[in-house]
């Protein structure tokens, strides 16, 4: 059966047909599409597999986790910042192992279309020593599936799936099979000894899986995934390419377009740890290497080691950029000026544009949507700091972050997930009043609500606005974990009741919301205000839904 | 056959649904497809873009290089000079001519228009206008899906059924709707 899919969709369809039994994950872009395909397709239903959005990664990783052990397949998905939250229970899974398979699908966004840093998390897979896959393409992520699943049984480890924005986002016609494999029954073979990492323990798991190692490596080099093209001759090549992942496809777009006078030779590294015995093969053949990967210079620096003494090309030499997404562009650039060719045309005259507009152009950043009821807590917020001398106002991830911008200009900071609140908190500590954290509703459930609980346990000079449209917005409008519960969440880590406000953020309320923020600020301790109206997205599609429903 | 397109606008001017139809009809013609998009953060009232890559062979790049491609499409006119480095010397640009403006520092419409002008092969429609006389409002992004149905080369009633599938399950009023749009495109070009 053929498929038009995203390269989400088709990681969704993969596991699926792999016997999954439950995604655990938290949205964030570029792998929002993976959980959100198996929530509406209807043999995951029919299936009854786990779905639900976590509250956050480590809460997914963990969930995952708890599945593998009573033998069941499980997958988490997250971007790739959100390995850093739940990097304690990824790590350590490589110490437990696991029962049923796991495979950690993690969407890396060079250069940082929807996110805060560029990380490799390929850098992670060798951290917790676990295989790393690659997909290049959407047939790939979709066969690849079954394949991860299988080998994270047969290696007993997880499998962690590296994907980037272009493969994530993009989509291609996919194969897919007729019937899905059947779940796994659930089982208790589960070892405690494996699974309690008390020291000695853990000690005995570290040895086994440090010396897996070696087999994780030789599977990589004959996997079908990964593969080594050598010139006829077997040596004497000018010119050897390693590619990895979406790289490999701006590689052979290259070459299939440009007549290059000379052979090269070309090894696809799909998975990893990165088979030496291929990268030896090529060096051996071939008189100077480019390595063309996306994201960080991962392979690069594993192949030039220290000594810097064959002839290495890559991000760190400059024939790619050192930072950002690869493009069909730069890789073609990089060689042009490796490699001869007989055809004019190869110029790179040829990509100018032939008519230039560019002085017509403006940017057209991305800003809160008309009607979003953040807008209305900046104007309150900016209304009211107008008084005071230094106020500083500590932001978080979401659409609001987008206040920084004009015309509100409203925040001084955002880091991570939750970093409003005890950013606020340090400032206080450090003397700063007014001291103001904005935090949206799903971010404050995710990693914010620790936070606010050292605040109220010193009584923290803050004021903490949970900006509350019911939805997790950004990322086009997954269930926010939190909903309704805001108040009992707050009232419970102990913020004290004439401290807690609900308000609705409307125009025709800015004098409630002005005087409440205002009199919020002049108490010296922690005080919480929640402005809560429904994303105007969310409220557009059910406004849409409740109208077809009616017909 | 080879087509590359650029689908361009402003968020949620319908871009994507363009691509869908389009991507149907390819589908269903069996050629291969690869077609990259942008989502999250960027989407809220900022420039979005679409490649969209059509094949009778394999595709590599899910990425357009520039000066390759061969239809530029944009629900705004602006967006559309944003991508003219990725345009072949003989590519065609169909773009709506309503200015979209949402920010402070919107060039003057006429001089856009002007360098629209230059191109040597440009259609250049008012899709907002024709959709409001039309009685299609909903369906701008049809209309110039219409307009662009010869420069992609794709047969006008292997458009007609993507979108009679595409929009199948919202109802008849909703197809037919878009079938008028496709044809009003069609004859504005």
């Amino acid at each position: 059966m053929k498929k038009l899919f995203l390269g989400d969709e088709a990681i969704a369809q993969g596991a699926i047909d792999a016997g999954l039994s439950g995604v655990y994950a938290y949205p964030g872009t570029p792998s929002t599409e993976i959980t959100e395909y198996i929530q509406a397709n209807a043999l995951a239903k029919e299936r009854g597999l786990h779905s639900r959005w976590c509250t956050n990664e480590k809460t997914a990783m963990e969930a995952a986790l708890g599945m593998s052990f009573m033998g069941k397949r499980a997958m988490v998905c997250m971007k790739h910042v959100g390995l850093n939250v739940c990097a304690d229970p990824f790590v350590n899974s490589a110490m437990t192992g696991v029962g049923g398979g796991v495979v950690v699908v993690v969407a890396d966004d060079p250069s940082m279309h929807s996110s805060q840093d560029e990380q490799d998390s390929r850098f992670y897979g060798k951290f917790a020593m676990l295989p790393v896959f690659e997909p290049s393409n959407q047939q790939e992520a979709y066969d690849m599936m079954a394949d991860a699943f299988d080998y994270s049984e047969r290696q007993q480890l997880p499998v962690l799936m590296r994907v980037t924005t272009r493969m994530a986002h993009s989509r291609a016609v996919v194969v897919v099979k007729d019937e899905a494999r059947a779940e796994n029954d659930k089982n208790y073979d589960a070892a405690a000894a494996n699974w309690v990492l008390l020291p000695a323990n853990a000690r005995r798991r570290n040895d086994k899986v440090t010396a897996q190692q070696v087999q994780l490596e030789a599977d990589a080099v004959s996997s079908t995934y990964n593969k080594l093209i050598l010139p006829a001759s077997g040596s004497g090549c000018p010119l050897g390419i390693i590619a990895s992942g979406i790289a490999y496809n701006y590689v052979m777009e290259t070459l299939a377009k440009r007549s290059f006078k000379q052979e090269v030779s070309i090894l696809k590294v799909s998975q990893y740890p990165l088979p030496k015995t291929l990268v030896r093969q090529m060096l051996d053949a071939c008189d100077k290497v480019l390595v063309v990967e996306e994201g960080q210079p991962f392979v690069e620096e594993q192949v030039r080691g220290v000594f810097e003494s064959r002839n290495i090309l890559g991000r760190l030499t400059g024939e790619l950029p050192r930072t950002g997404e690869l493009t069909p562009d730069c890789v073609a650039a990089a060689l042009n000026e490796q490699l001869a060719s007989d055809n004019e045309q190869d110029s790179e005259k040829l990509n100018a544009p032939f008519v230039d507009a560019s002085s017509l152009v403006a940017p057209r950043p991305p800003q809160l949507c008309q009607g979003c009821g953040h807008r209305d807590v900046y104007t309150a917020l900016n209304e009211v700091l107008k008084e005071y001398e230094n106020p500083r106002v500590f932001g978080d991830i979401g659409c609001y972050t987008l206040g920084f911008l004009p015309p509100y200009k409203a925040i001084h900071s955002c880091v991570d997930m939750g970093a409003s609140i005890t950013m606020a908190k340090g400032a206080a500590d450090a003397g700063q009043w007014p001291a103001l954290a904005i935090i949206g509703d799903s971010t404050f459930t995710h990693s914010g609500m620790t936070g606010l609980l050292d605040a109220v346990n010193e009584n923290a000079d803050i004021t903490v606005i949970i900006s509350d449209n019911l939805t997790t917005a950004m990322t086009g409008g997954q269930d926010s974990a939190g909903t309704n519960k805001f108040e009992t969440i707050c009232r419970g880590l102990g913020v004290a009741d004439e401290h807690l406000h609900v308000v609705v953020p409307l125009p025709k309320n800015m004098p409630e919301i002005t005087r409440i923020i205002r009199e919020e600020i002049n108490y010296h301790g922690v005080s919480v205000i929640i402005p809560q109206r429904e994303c105007i997205q969310t409220f557009k599609r059910h406004a849409k839904e409740k109208k077809v429903a009616n017909k | 056959m080879k087509v590359d397109i650029i689908l361009c606008g402003v968020g949620g001017q319908g871009i994507l649904s363009i691509a869908t139809i389009i991507g149907e009809a390819a589908m269903n013609e069996n050629l291969y497809i690869k077609q990259a998009e942008v989502h999250g953060m960027s989407q809220r009232g900022g420039d979005v873009q679409s490649n969209l890559r059509i094949s009778s062979e394999p595709i590599a790049s899910d990425l357009i290089p520039h000066g390759a491609a061969d239809v530029i499409i944009s629900m705004e006119p602006m967006e559309a000079l944003r991508y003219l480095p990725y345009l072949s010397a003989d590519g065609w640009v169909i773009t709506s001519t309503a200015p979209f403006v949402n920010i402070p520092n919107y060039p003057d419409i006429n001089d856009i228009k002007a360098a629209l002008a230059k191109l040597p092969h440009v259609v250049a429609i008012d899709i907002e206008q024709l959709a409001k006389d039309n009685g299609v409002p909903r369906s701008a992004n049809v209309i110039l899906l219409g307009a662009a149905q010869k420069a992609l080369g794709i047969d006008y009633d292997k458009l007609e059924t993507a979108i009679r599938r595409v929009f199948g399950r919202k109802g008849d009023a909703i197809v037919d709707a878009n079938i008028r749009a496709l044809a009003i495109g069609r004859d504005a070009q």
